[in-house]
């Protein structure tokens, strides 16, 4: 098996495209960087790729809202070449920035670039605060279909977004019922303990304010994922705020980059 | 308040109006935020705010159209609603529209224009406001202060109380009208009056040496020179009142003048008397004793000649002169005037050159790679890779509109680094505000002068908006409150880059195309450079609106990605960005050896209607110039094509006799000679006093417990929690984060400095600190400014930095130098930065001030700021695995204190809070012990033995020790008894609280305590006491208790102040 090759999608602010290119190729990808107008010029790149990572930042500015105006893009421009790619059984990463552009362009929650879906049943707004925020959060896997991350595991991440609070449209249809159902709901904010604040747990380990302390989620497939915090930021020892102290065992962030290198290689 | 006129506006254009409005129950904290904050101006008849974002699209589109960008486009329709049209007025509530000014950058328009463009829709122009629906009870008055004190700023934005649709941005057009400015026949008052009406802020001396230059070409210069010759010649870009000769009078400067000739015989001597006569001389020794001095020195000499060398020394000691041959005192004594006060008068050249360059100069670090030349100072990082410098302040924009004002006060600074040498790339920003205290009432407020909450707002949510959009980590920084900065809050932005060793240095050529990349050039930022060298007064406000500058950080993004890739292909010979000046000061900059061509009609527009003038000097953000070689051209506009990244050709580099030749249409608008552009302005003589004041500080009253001392210190702004700021930054992209702003065991305890890896696969990194002590400067600028370079070391070497690898920066925020008292507190804290640099071996490798920040009442009072020097630090080390951090880490660790504690309390916050007046006795750097006890404690943390260390700084020991406890969620009991060897018998208060420089505490395990000991040994050092588990702060001297305080209650007290 050839070594799995990743694209790291760039727009214009983009801005955590180079270490997510580092932390795959610590992982073992070989990975590279697109400009958006590349991939629109030239979409066929895709087929040259197992694994999609839409990186963090402020792609056109957040203007408008976070994502939306690279969604408009994917969606306009895209939608034929990405939904091809998911339905080859390939994987998709959107973290921060880009998980918001995957809510918007309708990767996420249903695995699929079309207009009539996209944006239409979850959405990332302003956290509760109002204010972009910068810190660390415990967050747990509740999902056995997620191929990036085993259900159950308890990891640290920083978060480092305005625009996470994860909310599910309200009225017709149950989108959060379904979501729960087949095991989309990927990561959730969690206390110390790893107790959900909706479960009872600590309310502030609840960071903006998501529904069901929702963070990331996946496609049913589980293939495409999304989530608010940054992976890439904790794949060494030293990115950890309390590595100081002693006791920081593992760059919990790497999972995600190993497990979806595994899963490309074995096929 | 301006009327509605939706019906005029229709006709003229199809506009359509979308408000997107939140859906109930979905949240709107924008809203809840502007609730809160009306709350807080004092009024309570609201109870809540609705905010709205209103887009007005023009162009030929349909209601249809209009409808579809707004429901697919503009809203979240998850969590908003869009409406088209206006709604109607509002019941029980006030209506408060804000719209930016034509001409205003908005880049949410631009953004907007081509999303909506890409739905394949005919627009051709967005504009945006924002509106808010208060729901209360609301006076007209009381909108009117909501509008004016909370939403809009009237330098940028325009208020309405109805529903308002402005009319589609229009510029004018512009004909060619070359204008000619007499000056050759003008006295001096009108040479004043012309520099003063035409806000060039050149004086007198400079008018008149432009004009002499006019006289001896033979002709009037243009308009666009007389700008071109004001800008690079502003304060703003060429330093001159630093660079400038001084004449000083008073207080003696310690260790200066320094002379010294090595003479072998009569003749040798004799050959250097004139010489030795004028340093004898400059140093103050009066006239009519100078012969029998010089006779003594004869004497002395011939006698030492006998057995070899004689050397004549000159030096200025403590308050002292000393003229000696060989160790054999001439002349002594202390040097006093007639009111037997020390005194001395001194000539000073160039004083830049003669402090900071001087000790770079001297200490010669071979890993300085490019120092005060470039646009940020450069110093080796690895065998590969170089890492540079800069800081550089805002002030005078963000006095007027914070957020636009810090915003590219952040953006211009990125560029520096960006043009430094062959282009870095950013990896760190740092940024250090002071502003005027943020609980004063409103009716205390200066007329003209913003409010300091929303200053702050402001600034940081611009710094914010900026640095995370560029996607660089703000991971260092400082935060200082004085009244005295009410009118002229200090805005310091830096930024660090990291560029290849093989790429540090720029040739441009003749010949190369001068190639424009980035946003367009706009009315925006018109005389920034010499605006920011004049004084503020109330008026400045409306006066100098167009001095403001709205970033669009996304266009600088752009720009970056392609000059990284066009800097890797070897595309250009030379880069630099258009900073204060524009076109004017990066052409003539880069062009001052070669001469330049410049089309300035060529440059793209944001909108029609600038004169070739304001083309060439306009501060439009976001724009760099590349000296481009004819063959790369056509690949270098491609490139930035293919990011939809705007790139033009404006000229060439390269003119015979240097000229810089300015083209508008084909027809010459302006011709100057670079020599006299660049080396025609006239150094003046700035004339300096100082007289050290002698007034002590009273001594506190001794009381039985100081826990609400403690806690008083804790809250207060200089001291208490900052994270209301720093979580708002994104202190982590680029994933190099290896200590962060916050610290300890739950992530909010304060940290003393920053370490970043800018190569994600070495361990190397570099640590970034910052030392800045307001307080103690208006007490003693010389010892101020060695507090300040102590603390950023201090601050450098507590997480694990490298002394032997630690480069510093200067940035001075003065009052005005024209005034002799401000320049001599000037002179003696710039010579203190020189003996400081040079008794830590710590090179100076860039720098920057401010000198000018006064502001003028409508009552005619003058608010001078106190003279403020930051120093921040910048050190190479070979691993982060070895860093520590301040938090505490266990119960039953040691806990030592390194460093000597006096009595003296001037400028402390024992007495701010004790509310006695402070006097001028400063606690005095010991800069010698200062640096054993840094290079022991290095050794120390090296070797691993070291588990978390704090330095000592406002609030002295009291308050780093509660700092240590409640970050690591613990207790610490201290006895003060085994303080290391200071004055005996110390006060509690200074035992306490005392902020001498050159302290830390050191937490150490028991296993490592010996070894610990041994490398500390030579230094002053005390076990003062462990870490406990009990939770509690406990500070004691023998039997008495003088602090017990559980660390949660410490914690709260700090953390309360800035909890917004």
């Amino acid at each position: 098996m050839t070594t799995p090759k990743a694209l790291v999608l760039r727009a214009a602010g983009t801005n955590c495209d180079r270490e997510t290119e580092f932390a795959l190729e610590q992982a073992g990808f070989e990975a590279r960087r697109v400009h958006v107008f590349r991939l629109m010029d030239k979409p066929e790149l895709l087929k040259d790729y197992q694994f999609l990572l839409i990186p963090g930042g402020f792609s056109y500015g957040d203007d408008v809202a976070a994502g939306k105006i690279l969604a408009g893009q994917m969606l306009q421009r895209l939608a034929g070449p990405l939904n091809e790619f998911v339905a080859a059984g390939k994987c998709v990463l959107g973290i921060c920035n880009g998980f918001q552009v995957m809510v918007k362009s309708g990767l996420l929650p249903w695995g699929n670039v079309t207009a009539d879906q996209a944006h239409r049943d979850v959405t990332l707004t302003w956290n509760d605060s109002g204010m972009f925020v910068d810190k660390w959060v415990r967050l747990r896997c509740d999902s056995d279909r997620c191929v990036f991350l085993p259900k159950g595991e308890v990891i640290d991440l920083p978060i480092a977004h305005g625009e996470g609070k994860f909310i599910v449209r309200g009225g017709d249809g149950d989108a959060l019922g379904r979501l729960k159902g087949d095991e989309q709901v990927a990561v959730r904010y969690v206390d110390a303990d790893g107790k959900a604040a909706f479960e009872g747990g600590c309310p502030d380990s609840n960071p903006n304010g998501s529904v069901e302390d929702i963070a990331g989620i996946c496609d049913p497939s589980g293939r495409a994922m999304g989530l608010m915090p940054h992976p890439e930021r904790f794949v060494d020892i030293t990115h950890h705020p309390q590595w100081t102290r002693g006791g920081v065992q593992r760059a919990d962030g790497r999972l995600f980059f190993d497990r979806a290198f595994e899963y490309l290689r074995q096929g | 308040m301006k009327e509605p006129n939706c019906q005029e506006v229709a006709e003229l254009t199809a506009t359509h109006r979308i408000e997107i409005r939140p859906q109930e129950g979905t949240g709107d904290p924008q809203g809840a935020a502007v609730a809160h904050e009306i709350a807080e101006l004092g009024i309570s008849s609201v109870s809540h705010v609705r905010a709205v974002r209103l887009f007005f699209l023009f162009g030929d589109l349909s209601a249809d159209d209009a409808r579809r960008a707004g429901d697919d486009l503009l809203t979240d329709p998850v969590t908003e609603t869009a409406y088209l049209g206006s709604s109607p007025g509002l019941d029980g509530g006030a209506v408060i529209e804000v719209h930016l000014k034509a001409g205003v950058m908005d880049p949410v328009a631009a953004s907007t224009e081509t999303a909506i463009a890409n739905m394949g829709l005919a627009i051709e122009s967005v504009r945006t406001a924002r509106r808010y629906e208060l729901i209360g009870d609301v006076s007209p008055e009381q909108c009117e202060t909501i509008a004016r004190r909370l939403l809009a700023n009237n330098a940028i934005e325009e208020v309405y109380f109805d529903a308002y649709t402005p009319p589609a941005a229009q510029g004018q057009s512009y004909t060619l009208d070359i204008v000619d400015v007499p000056i050759r026949d003008l006295d001096d008052a009108a040479l004043e009056k012309l520099s003063k009406d035409n806000d060039l802020f050149l004086n007198l001396t400079e008018m008149k040496g432009i004009q002499d230059y006019y006289r001896r070409i033979g002709r009037e210069p243009r308009d666009i020179e007389l700008e071109t010759l004001a800008q690079t010649w502003s304060e703003h870009c060429i330093h001159k009142t630093f660079r400038s000769d001084v004449a000083y009078e008073g207080t003696p400067i310690p260790g200066w003048p320094q002379d010294e000739w090595r003479v072998r015989s009569s003749e040798m001597l004799a050959d250097r008397k004139d010489a030795i006569l004028a340093s004898l001389a400059n140093a103050g020794i009066y006239d009519d004793s100078i012969p029998r001095v010089w006779d003594e020195i004869c004497r002395i000499a011939e006698e030492e000649f006998a057995t070899g060398e004689a050397i004549v020394s000159l030096s200025l000691e403590e308050e002292t002169i000393g003229v000696r041959v060989n160790e054999r005192e001439v002349y002594g004594g202390q040097w006093v005037d007639m009111d037997g006060k020390p005194f001395v008068k001194l000539r000073i050249p160039d004083l830049l050159k003669t402090t900071i360059f001087s000790v770079t100069e001297q200490l010669a670090k071979p890993w300085c790679i490019s120092v005060f030349k470039d646009n940020a100072g450069v110093i080796e990082f690895d065998d590969k890779h170089a890492i540079c410098f800069k800081v550089e302040t805002h002030n005078h924009p963000s006095a007027i509109d914070p957020y636009g004002g810090a915003a590219t006060g952040i953006g211009g600074v990125v560029r520096d680094p960006m043009g430094t040498g062959m282009g870095a790339r950013p990896v760190a920003n740092t940024d250090v505000f002071c502003f005027g205290p943020t609980d004063m009432s409103l009716d205390d407020l200066p007329k003209g002068v913003l409010h300091p909450r929303r200053v702050m707002r402001g600034v940081v949510a611009g710094v914010r908006d900026y640095g995370n959009r560029m996607g660089i980590p703000t991971v260092n920084g400082a935060l200082y409150f004085d009244e005295k900065y009410l009118g002229n809050p200090l805005v310091y932005c830096g930024t660090v880059g990291l560029l290849d060793r093989d790429k540090c240095f720029k040739h441009p050529q003749a010949g190369d195309a001068i190639v424009c990349v980035g946003g367009r050039t706009g009315r925006d930022g018109i005389h920034g450079a010499t605006f920011s060298s004049g004084e503020l007064t109330h008026e400045h406000e409306t006066e100098f609106s167009h001095a403001v500058q709205i970033g669009n950080a996304i266009t600088e993004k752009k720009m970056l990605d392609v000059i990284i890739q066009a800097r890797d292909a070897g595309l250009y010979s030379a880069i630099t960005d258009c900073g204060a000046g524009g076109f004017s000061s990066a052409v003539g900059e880069m062009g001052e050896e070669l001469g330049a061509e410049v089309h300035l009609e060529r440059a793209p527009l944001k909108y029609a209607g600038l004169s070739y003038t304001e083309i060439w000097i306009s501060e439009a953000q976001e724009r760099m110039v590349l000296a481009v070689p004819p063959e790369n051209v056509d690949r270098i506009l491609a490139l930035c094509a293919a990011e939809d990244v705007e790139a033009i050709v404006i000229g060439h580099f390269g003119t015979e006799g240097r000229i810089l030749r300015l083209f508008y249409d084909g027809q010459v608008v302006g011709e100057l000679e670079m020599e006299f552009l660049h080396n025609g302005l006239p150094r003046p003589t700035k004339e300096a006093v100082y007289e050290k004041a002698d007034r002590p500080s009273p001594a506190p009253p001794d009381r039985d417990s100081y826990n609400d001392v403690l806690l008083k210190i804790l809250a207060a702004p200089n001291v208490a929690s900052k994270e209301w700021v720093i979580r708002q930054y994104d202190h982590e992209v680029q994933g190099g984060s290896a200590v962060k702003p916050l610290v300890g065991v739950d992530g909010d305890g304060p940290g003393d400095a920053a370490v970043v890896r800018p190569v994600l696969a070495s361990r190397k990194g570099v640590v970034i600190s910052c030392g800045l002590n307001p307080a103690l400067g208006d007490l003693d600028p010389y010892q101020s400014a060695l507090h300040a370079v102590d603390e950023a070391l201090r601050n450098m070497i507590a997480v694990g930095g490298n002394l032997a690898r630690t480069a510093l920066l200067d940035n001075f925020c003065w009052g005005n130098c024209n005034k002799p008292d401000r320049m001599g507190s000037l002179v003696q804290a710039a010579k203190a930065c020189r003996d400081a640099a040079l008794a830590f071996e710590t090179p100076f490798i860039s720098g920057k001030d401010s000198l000018n920040n006064e502001f003028q009442t409508d009552t005619g009072e003058t608010i001078a700021i106190p003279p403020t020097l930051l120093i921040s630090a910048i050190s190479v080390i070979d691993d982060v695995g070895r860093c520590v951090t301040a938090d505490a880490k266990a119960a039953g660790n040691y806990l030592f204190i390194l460093g000597r504690t006096g009595s003296l309390l001037g400028g402390s916050h024992v007495l701010k809070v004790m509310d006695l007046p402070s006097g001028t006795d400063v606690p005095p750097v010991d800069l010698a012990v200062s640096r054993e006890v840094m290079e022991a404690l290095q050794q120390a943390i090296e070797a691993g033995a070291v588990r978390s260390c704090h330095d000592l700084s406002e609030g002295g020991l009291a308050v780093a020790a509660a700092e240590m406890a409640f970050s690591g969620g613990l207790g610490v009991d201290l006895d003060l008894a085994a303080m290391p060897d200071g004055e005996p018998g110390l006060p509690p208060a200074a035992l306490l609280f005392a902020e001498y420089a050159g302290r830390f505490l050191v937490e150490v395990t028991p296993e490592q305590h010996d070894a610990f000991l041994r490398i500390v040994k030579s230094c002053p050092f005390g076990e003062l006491g462990q870490v406990t588990d009990t939770g509690c702060v406990v500070l004691r001297s023998k039997t008495q208790t003088l602090i017990d305080i559980p660390a949660a209650d410490a914690k709260a007290a700090w953390q309360q102040t800035f909890n917004w």
